[in-house]
């Protein structure tokens, strides 16, 4: 072991000064200690070779991993390749070689040591960045104190920030673990540890126990604020999950806001609505698929407004053909939409087939990034993006244009609207239509992230009505508050209680919410609602 | 025209299911007179069924809460009595546990959950298969009267809660048999459960239950309480001002209603043989409201009527052409509330007159 | 503006206020009621009429303000049960009366008695509840139409019903909403009649609109506007206050 570190200690002296030794010409050719007997010459000849900056050095010492260095009679050395053999000095071809008069370099322990460090030296000096950084990484992971001279030796070597950080944390790792160097050396050494900040660099802080008790000190607070870290992450992980889900229940109540919310109707075929929007995304799809294949990563564009139009067309048509007939029997109007939903599930299921259909998400929607601590799945995001465009757009209808501002007037006062000439039943019907065509677009979103079978609508039915109920009836900014705290609540509570349980623990948590607070966190307050 | 109804609706569920029984146990099966013994069992639990819609006309019909979670009642009945069931197998399960049920066993229990104990006496599971719905009623009911939701925010609610539960009860850590329920029961009161007098037992059981619910009930709603709770149903504002609390009315009768439910779900589960978390589907509490409303809410007698109609008619139409089933009983819903207001049972009335 | 406590009042309404929303309904609400009194309250649409009834009967609670029934009851404390147990009776705006039911049924339901379910689960009607029905039917004439829905009856015929409800009740207080909205001539003097009758044994406050039914009721009349009071006394001295003319009657 001994012999191993004295040997490790001249490479890396030898690392130091080559560059200019070798220019001198005068140090002893490693060449022909490797065809020496002696094991130590070899082993020199070895550590010499690595330092030597000789292009030559890498193939030669794989070649001495490989066991394909040969030494002729002659003492020339020899690399054995798949077509032939290559002088180890020069890398030329080498014809007419005797292959009975070729011997193996001689190998021992001591030999294969000294192999090995010299290949992970070579490799941190690499030209190659990323090869350094690779050999950085692997020497965090070893921690093998037997490294540190030549994390000197590269580190004074090395331009590259970030290789340089991975050889600074590879050094403290090394340091620490073997407790090795001043305490101060240690200590700068915890800092570089706490700076990196993940799961690696705390278990290694925490496996310390022969240091300083200074260093030990540092390293129990350095935990404490890498843990403080990873808590704050992972919240804000959680706080993305959170979001995510929140959307997707936005997205599914939005539409439900309007029908049910602005105009009072229970509509239980809501979430058929929501199970047409992603039934169109596939026949988009298919029919893009048949007809352009090249404009498959633009499909979605397409599918949202069909999913609009269809969803919406069928809306106005229940509105006209069932709903009218319901106006002021809220129980009645509950019974008729739910029937109507098993109808439509039952269409969709004669049409399409009760399986799952494969719905395609584009290239540019799949795919995650990690952004400092946090993963970031880009579908979720789209669907975060989606989301507030399609509630700022609703918000905008209804606030800015001519219809919007009918539709309000006719849920206000019906009478008074119609007595100012508006059609209230065209008004009606366009309503519920827009209510639907929202959720048919809320359909597409969750063609992306769920199975678009017939039975789609109906998981979402109970969570939407749940989101009205809870942000207020008739008030928009109320669901939007609510389906985000739904959303980050329901993933806050699932790693304590498991997606059910979590699930479980929301919902009776809104029963009884909505028993203490029936009109919802945002109600709409004054004599007209009392009545 | 009520009391008469009562009356023939008790004398032919009685005297139906007795020949049924009769016919099934006097009879040889060559015999054309012969009812097969899946027919006893299928008219069985059609009358347990019945049971239920009769429970849910009692609120929905008559204090006009539409609840969308009836089915839990009745599931919860029929757990309680799968329970007992459950623990009659004793040593004659796949695994020969005398004390753990099969999938306790596959689930790796060393003991029986603390909730399970006393399920093996069935004076106890009864009391318990009235008492857990009606408490559930209870403490729910209390709740959502007491700060007065109404309407749609109290289906709502209770289709919530029915979700709530089917969602607890598909855990396998709640100890009651996960997905999968509980199934191959063996034998009740000693009686084995595959025996064809057992089977005609049951039936007449459940005929008598019926009636006895429908009695109850009748004379809740002709009692002058009935009177205060049609009052309730119509002008719940104005009952307040004469002093009543509605609250405490729509109580008594919600956990009135979940006891029926309770004692249906009891009788329900031995002549089907399994119960699943299934039973607290959302959709079948709703279903359970298309038998009243099909038979005529508010007459008691109309969702016996409806119970037995909608649900002969799915056994035909999932056997005849299964993929007609939701169509038809889609239509039946949205028929029903537009032209039906009233009922089969409001149809014929204004037959006669 | 507030006023001492009044010994031997049966009702007293002193600086209550309420708003929804910010609105303003009753602002600073100072009243007076004698036992025995008949009050005529007046006033144009959103001067706070109905939202002083709903202070009264427990339907809305105020922000601030204290309301005393009687010696020391404060009614803001009770909900509408515990204040009709009480006494106080309320007829509203709309005739609302029990649709389904007969006319027999509605009054015997209002019968003063135990409201408890365990009470009306097993209650018989009694030969005393009988006459007493009988009575009532009798006061306001719909005797030969006992067994009559009460959804069949006319608009008159459901405000007598509802006001001989309010008599089974046996209430000390009786609030009355436009009593006389939607009936004809001889009706609204029948009414008057009426009132009259009840008040020989009831306080009674009547909320109304028609100036003509004011009149002919001749009791003290008090005039809301904006949520309090604006003027207070007979017929005819609030008909001649100016600030009454500018508000409501110069409309």
């Amino acid at each position: 072991m001994k012999s191993v570190r004295r040997l490790l200690l001249a490479l890396a002296i030898g690392l130091l000064i080559v560059p200019a030794a070798s220019r001198a010409d005068d140090a002893p050719d490693p060449y022909s200690g490797l065809a020496s007997q002696s094991f130590e010459d070899i082993a020199q000849a070895i550590t010499t070779l690595a330092a030597s900056g000789n292009p030559q050095a890498a193939p030669t010492i794989a070649a001495l991993q490989n066991e394909t260095l040969f030494v002729t009679p002659d003492q020339a050395l020899l690399i054995k390749t798949d077509d032939g053999y290559t002088n180890a000095r020069t890398g030329e071809k080498v014809a007419d070689v005797v292959e009975d008069d070729l011997a193996n370099v001689r190998v021992n322990n001591a030999v294969r040591r000294a192999i090995e460090a010299a290949s992970g030296a070579l490799d941190l000096v690499s030209p190659d960045p990323a090869t350094r950084l690779r050999a950085a990484a692997q020497v965090f992971t070893s921690r093998d104190p037997t490294s540190l001279p030549l994390l000197g030796a590269a580190l004074a070597k090395e331009t590259n920030a970030q290789v340089r950080t991975a050889l600074l944390q590879a050094q403290a790792a090394a340091q620490l673990a073997s407790n090795a160097g001043s305490e101060a050396d240690q200590l700068s050494a915890v800092a570089t540890l706490l700076a990196r900040g993940d799961i690696e660099a705390k278990s290694l802080l925490g496996s310390l126990h022969d240091n300083p008790q200074a260093v030990l000190a540092k390293a129990t607070a350095a935990i404490a604020s890498i843990e403080r870290m990873e808590r704050l992450w992972s919240l804000a992980q959680g706080l993305f999950y959170g979001l995510s889900l929140g959307s997707v229940l936005l997205l599914a109540a939005a539409g439900l806001a309007i029908t049910f919310g602005v105009m009072g109707v229970i509509n239980m075929a809501h979430g058929e609505m929501v199970m047409l929007g992603a039934y169109t995304t596939y026949v988009v799809q298919s029919a893009i698929a048949a007809a352009a294949p090249g404009l498959m990563g633009f499909s979605l564009m397409f599918a949202v407004p069909a999913a609009f139009l269809v969803s919406g067309l069928i809306g106005v048509l229940i509105e006209r053909t069932l709903i009218r007939f319901l106006y002021g029997r809220p129980l009645e109007t509950l019974l008729a939409t739910w029937g109507l939903s098993l109808v439509l599930q039952q269409a969709v299921r004669t049409i399409f087939g009760s399986s799952n259909r494969d719905v395609t998400t584009p290239g540019w929607m799949s795919g995650s990034d990690a952004v400092m601590g946090l993963t970031i799945t880009y579908n979720r995001l789209y669907i975060i993006a989606f989301a507030v465009v399609v509630i700022g757009l609703l918000m905008a209808v209804l606030r800015y244009t001519a219809l919007g501002l009918r539709m309000r007037a006719v849920t206000q006062n019906r009478r008074m609207a119609s007595a100012m000439g508006i059609r209230t039943p065209w008004i009606d019907a366009l309503t519920f239509g827009l209510g639907s065509g929202v959720a048919g677009m809320a359909g597409v979103a969750l063609s992306q992230i769920d199975n678009v079978s017939p039975n789609l609508g109906q998981s979402y039915i109970i969570d939407s009505f749940m989101v009205v109920v809870f942000g207020g009836v008739g008030n928009l900014w109320g669901t939007v508050v609510s389906a985000l705290t739904l959303g980050i609540v329901n993933k806050f509570l699932e790693p304590f209680a498991g997606a059910v349980l979590g699930k479980i623990v929301v919902l009776v948590a809104l029963i009884l919410f909505i028993q203490r607070k029936p009109r919802g966190m945002f109600p709409l307050k004054g004599r007209a609602v009392e009545q | 025209m009520n009391r008469l109804s009562t009356t023939i609706c008790v004398i032919l569920v009685l005297g139906l299911a007795s020949l049924m029984a009769i016919l099934n146990l006097a009879t040889d099966a060559g015999s054309a007179l012969h009812v097969p013994t899946y027919a006893v069992s299928l008219v069985g639990k059609y009358l347990c069924y019945a049971i239920l819609a009769l429970a849910l006309d009692l609120v929905w019909g008559y204090a006009g809460i539409l609840s969308l979670g009836h089915a839990a009642f009745f599931a919860l009945g029929g757990y309680a009595m799968g329970m007992y069931l459950m623990r009659q197998i004793g040593t004659r399960g796949v695994y020969g546990n005398a004390i753990l049920p099969d999938f306790m066993v596959f689930l790796n229990y060393k003991d029986l959950p603390w909730y399970w104990h006393g399920f093996d006496n069935p004076a106890f599971a009864l009391l318990m298969a009235v008492l857990v719905p009606g408490l559930l009623a209870l403490v729910f009911g209390w709740l959502a009267f007491r700060s007065r939701v109404s309407g749609v925010y109290l289906s709502i609610i209770t289709q919530a809660l029915t979700y709530a539960l089917l969602l607890a009860f598909f855990r396998n850590d709640m100890g009651f048999g996960g997905n999968n329920g509980m199934t191959d029961f063996k034998d009740m009161f000693g009686l084995p459960l595959q025996a064809d007098a057992t089977r005609a037992g049951l039936l007449v059981a459940s005929a008598v239950m019926l009636c006895a619910c429908l009695l109850v009930a009748r004379f809740v709603v002709t009692s002058r309480f009935g009177k205060v709770l049609i009052a309730v149903r119509d002008t719940e504002a104005r009952t307040r001002f004469l002093g009543y609390r509605p609250e405490s009315y729509k109580l008594f009768v919600f956990v009135l209603s979940a006891i029926m439910a309770g004692i249906g779900g009891v009788l329900y589960v031995p002549q089907v043989g399994i119960i699943n978390p299934g039973e607290f589907a959302p959709a079948g509490s709703i279903e359970a409201v298309i038998w009243v409303a099909v038979g005529g809410r508010g007459t008691l007698v109309g969702a016996i009527l409806g119970a037995v109609l909608v649900n002969a008619g799915k056994t035909y139409l999932t056997g005849a052409f299964p993929e007609l089933w939701l169509f038809a009983l889609g239509f039946l819903f949205i028929l029903v509330t537009l032209l039906l207001p009233k009922g089969v049972l409001g149809l014929l009335q204004r037959a006669r007159s | 503006m507030t006023i001492g406590p009044v010994s031997g009042s049966l009702l007293y309404l002193n600086g209550v206020s309420v708003s929804f929303d910010g609105f303003r309904a009753i602002n600073n609400l100072s009243l007076v009621l004698e036992p025995g009194e008949m009050r005529a309250v007046i006033g144009p649409n959103g001067a706070g009429k109905t939202t002083m009834m709903d202070i009264i009967t427990g339907k809305t609670r105020p922000n601030e303000g204290q309301v005393i029934f009687g010696a020391e009851t404060d009614l803001t404390r009770l909900d509408e049960p515990a204040i009709a147990a009480l006494g106080i009776g309320r007829k509203f705006q709309k005739p609302t009366v029990f649709e389904p039911l007969s006319v027999w049924d509605n009054v015997l339901l209002a019968l003063a008695g135990d409201r408890r379910p365990r009470f009306s689960l097993w209650a018989r009607e009694t030969a005393e509840e009988r006459d007493r029905i009988e009575e009532i039917l009798g006061i306001i004439r719909l005797g030969e139409l006992r067994t009559r829905q009460a959804a069949g009856l006319s608009h008159g015929q459901k405000q007598w019903l509802e006001i001989g409800m309010l008599l089974a009740q046996e209430p000390k207080l009786l609030l009355v909403d436009e009593p006389v909205a939607g009936m004809t001539d001889s009706e609204t003097e029948q009414t008057a009649e009426l009132l009259r009758e009840i008040n020989r044994t009831r306080s009674v406050v009547v909320v109304e609109h028609d100036m003509a039914f004011v009149r002919a009721l001749g009791v003290k009349v008090t005039v809301l506007h904006e949520g309090s009071v604006l003027s207070e006394g007979s017929i005819d001295h609030v008909s001649c206050d100016p600030r009454v003319v500018e508000v409501y009657l110069g409309r």
